[in-house]
């Protein structure tokens, strides 16, 4: 889980947030509603995360309630995970 | 004609149970219950107050209530102020102010932004809620009881306003492009006899009204009795919904920016869906990528493909269409093509206007040069701001000439050739942005000393915006914290993508900002970061 988070993290970082430092963009970081993410930067993440993690995610699973922080997108890509083994 | 209520009335009459509009849903209005809901909505207005001339705006998502509205605006005589919905609330009010609007119909959503006028008209998604209503608020459902207006009680004529569409000022206040009936028919009647439309059209509308795509959008199929699909912001977001979308609803005709077509070629999943409806493609707003280009022609290869091109200030002013195949070894940008048929174009160099070449067809192919554009679809002026209108025409021979800011380059088979700006406006997913706008804003930030945009274009990825900035502390403000100001206060697609902090930003021995610098070390620290 720590793991996911921490690739999550340094994606996110590297992308949308050159110059940021880690320690600013905590599991709990606001990342759609406060403007870290927008409609675009979100594709992408939601590309990354079906490339790294195998997995499928619906363009209704892509909302706000799963992936507006690190620790929900974290949990939703275990469940997807679970669920497809 | 010049008259843009005409085409809702003369539809209304040939096709009265035709479906004119189409919301998310599925919900459809026929062109008899919109004809008839615009003159109840016209004649409310004109019974509390609204005279011609008056502007009256819509702070809504894209939906057929919100064309409704627009036509009833329009048959009172008033000028629509469309406004995007979501904005930052100190944006959308100093639109509202700035133009002084005396009705707004408002989402309920956002009842709490200052308005500063008499009446609002107020919707919801679900509607029926209505308790509360403050003095001067009445509901949709209320100004629908209306009688409606009888038919010649509010003359109209060609040269009045009938939108104004705000777009990004360089000094960090939007401008308003006032547009009069003209100005919208002329361009109007000159798509129809390009694109042949017919009342068994079913058109995507997926610009918001706030933006000049919609203005083909609307009053395309509602002149020819088609059918309008209206796409709200977070389907048009979506490309694997909207992708579904333009299937399901076997859409003839699609008009959007590049960059949604781009991602509807990468995302979409264009393969698992039948297209065969589909005729026109339409694109304008921007370059497109000829690469993301190349990848939906093989997608969709069999409508035709048109690259449209005008300010909000010209409405379109030329157009090309696009011969397909794209050949594979091709990185050149299409063309923006020929002036429209209601339109002159004129081509001349900025150092020295006497060199003048004039167009419009058959010429020479010569130098670069702005473009100059002339025609009853130019518009009428900036609200409010005489001294910036005058600026932006040129007299010669007895003609207006509007300067669109935008050099291009002529061929003698192809037309014009886009070649970029000297100035410092910047086009994002069809957006035009002035940079100093997005400066003033960051300027305000508490935390923020100096404040430099720089933008730059990559033929594949599209225009990126740097933000570089110095901070009034030692430590300056978390990139993190400067994304979330920008979302508070600016549109998001002026939102910078990077944000650098320096000890303090270069400058010029005038002691000006240093943009050349500063655009080096992006191009710079781009090309390290290639693959």
């Amino acid at each position: 889980m720590d793991n996911v988070k921490e690739e999550i993290r340094q994606y996110i970082l590297s992308e949308f947030l050159p110059g940021e430092k880690p320690s600013n963009l905590r599991d709990d970081t606001p990342l759609r509603t406060s403007g870290i993410l927008d409609s675009m930067a979100t594709l992408r993440l939601v590309g990354f995360v079906e490339e790294r993690f195998g997995i499928e995610v619906q363009a209704h699973e892509a909302s706000v309630d799963n992936f507006d922080r690190i620790e929900t997108i974290a949990s939703f890509i275990q469940s997807k995970a679970a669920g497809q083994s | 004609m010049g008259d843009l209520c005409r085409y809702l009335e003369a539809s209304a009459l040939r096709f009265p149970e035709r479906v004119a509009a189409v919301d998310e849903d599925g919900t459809e209005l026929a062109y008899e219950a919109l004809e008839r809901r615009a003159s109840r909505i016209a004649a409310f207005l004109v019974e509390h107050g609204v005279r011609p001339g008056d502007r009256v705006a819509l702070v809504l998502p894209k939906c057929v209530a919100g064309l409704t509205a627009i036509f009833g605006i329009l048959k009172a005589g008033a000028a629509y102020v469309p406004v995007d919905w979501t904005g930052p609330a100190e944006r959308v009010q100093s639109i509202l102010e700035d133009c002084g609007v005396r009705v707004v119909f408002l989402d309920r959503r956002r009842t709490g932004l200052h308005t500063g006028a008499e009446i609002l008209i107020l919707l919801s998604a679900n509607t029926g809620s209505h308790e509360g209503a403050a003095a001067g608020s009445f509901s949709w459902e209320q100004v629908l009881e209306h009688a409606p207006l009888e038919p010649g009680a509010i003359p109209r004529r060609p040269d009045d306003l009938a939108y104004i569409l705000y777009t990004s000022g360089s000094t960090g206040v939007p401008k308003g492009v006032m547009l009069t009936h003209r100005n919208a028919t002329s361009y109007v009647d000159s798509c129809s006899s390009v694109f042949d439309p017919v009342e068994t059209d079913r058109f995507s509308s997926h610009a918001p009204f706030y933006f000049d795509l919609s203005i083909l959008d609307i009053y395309v199929p509602i002149k020819h009795g088609a059918s309008v699909h209206l796409i709200p912001d977070d389907l048009g977001k979506n490309p694997k919904d909207l992708a579904r979308f333009i299937a399901e609803r076997r859409i003839t005709v699609w008009y959007s920016t590049p960059s949604i077509l781009a991602l509807l070629a990468q995302f979409g999943d264009l393969g698992r869906y039948d297209y065969a409806s589909l005729r026109l493609v339409l694109f304008a707003g921007e370059v497109f990528p000829v690469k993301q280009l190349r990848l939906l022609t093989s997608l969709w290869p069999a409508p035709a493909y048109y690259n449209l091109y005008g300010p909000t200030e010209t409405n379109v002013c030329t157009f090309a269409r696009i011969p397909l195949p794209v050949p594979e070894d091709r990185t050149e940008p299409y063309p923006i093509g020929w002036p429209c048929s209601h339109c002159a174009a004129l081509v001349l160099d900025p150092g020295d206007p006497s060199a003048a070449a004039g167009v419009p067809a058959g010429v020479p192919s010569g130098p670069e040069g702005l473009l100059y554009i002339s025609g009853p679809s130019v518009f009428a002026g900036y609200w409010g701001r005489p001294q910036e209108t005058a600026a932006a025409f040129m007299e010669r021979d007895g003609t207006r000439w509007y300067n669109t800011g935008d050099v291009v380059k002529r061929h003698p088979d192809d037309g014009f050739l886009y070649v970029g700006r000297r100035d410092r406006m910047v086009k994002r997913r069809g957006y035009r942005i002035e940079l100093g706008d997005i400066e003033s804003c960051l300027y305000q930030h508490p935390g923020i000393g100096e404040a430099a945009a720089i933008a730059i274009s990559n033929p594949e990825s599209g225009v990126r915006i740097t933000a570089f900035l110095s901070a009034v502390t030692e430590e300056p403000p978390s990139i993190i914290e400067m994304k979330r100001y920008c979302h508070e206060h600016l549109p998001a697609y002026m939102s910078p993508d990077a944000f650098v902090f320096l000890p303090r930003l270069p400058r010029t021995s005038t002691a000006k900002v240093d943009y050349q610098v500063l655009s080096r070390s992006v191009s710079q620290s781009e090309a390290k970061a290639a693959p």
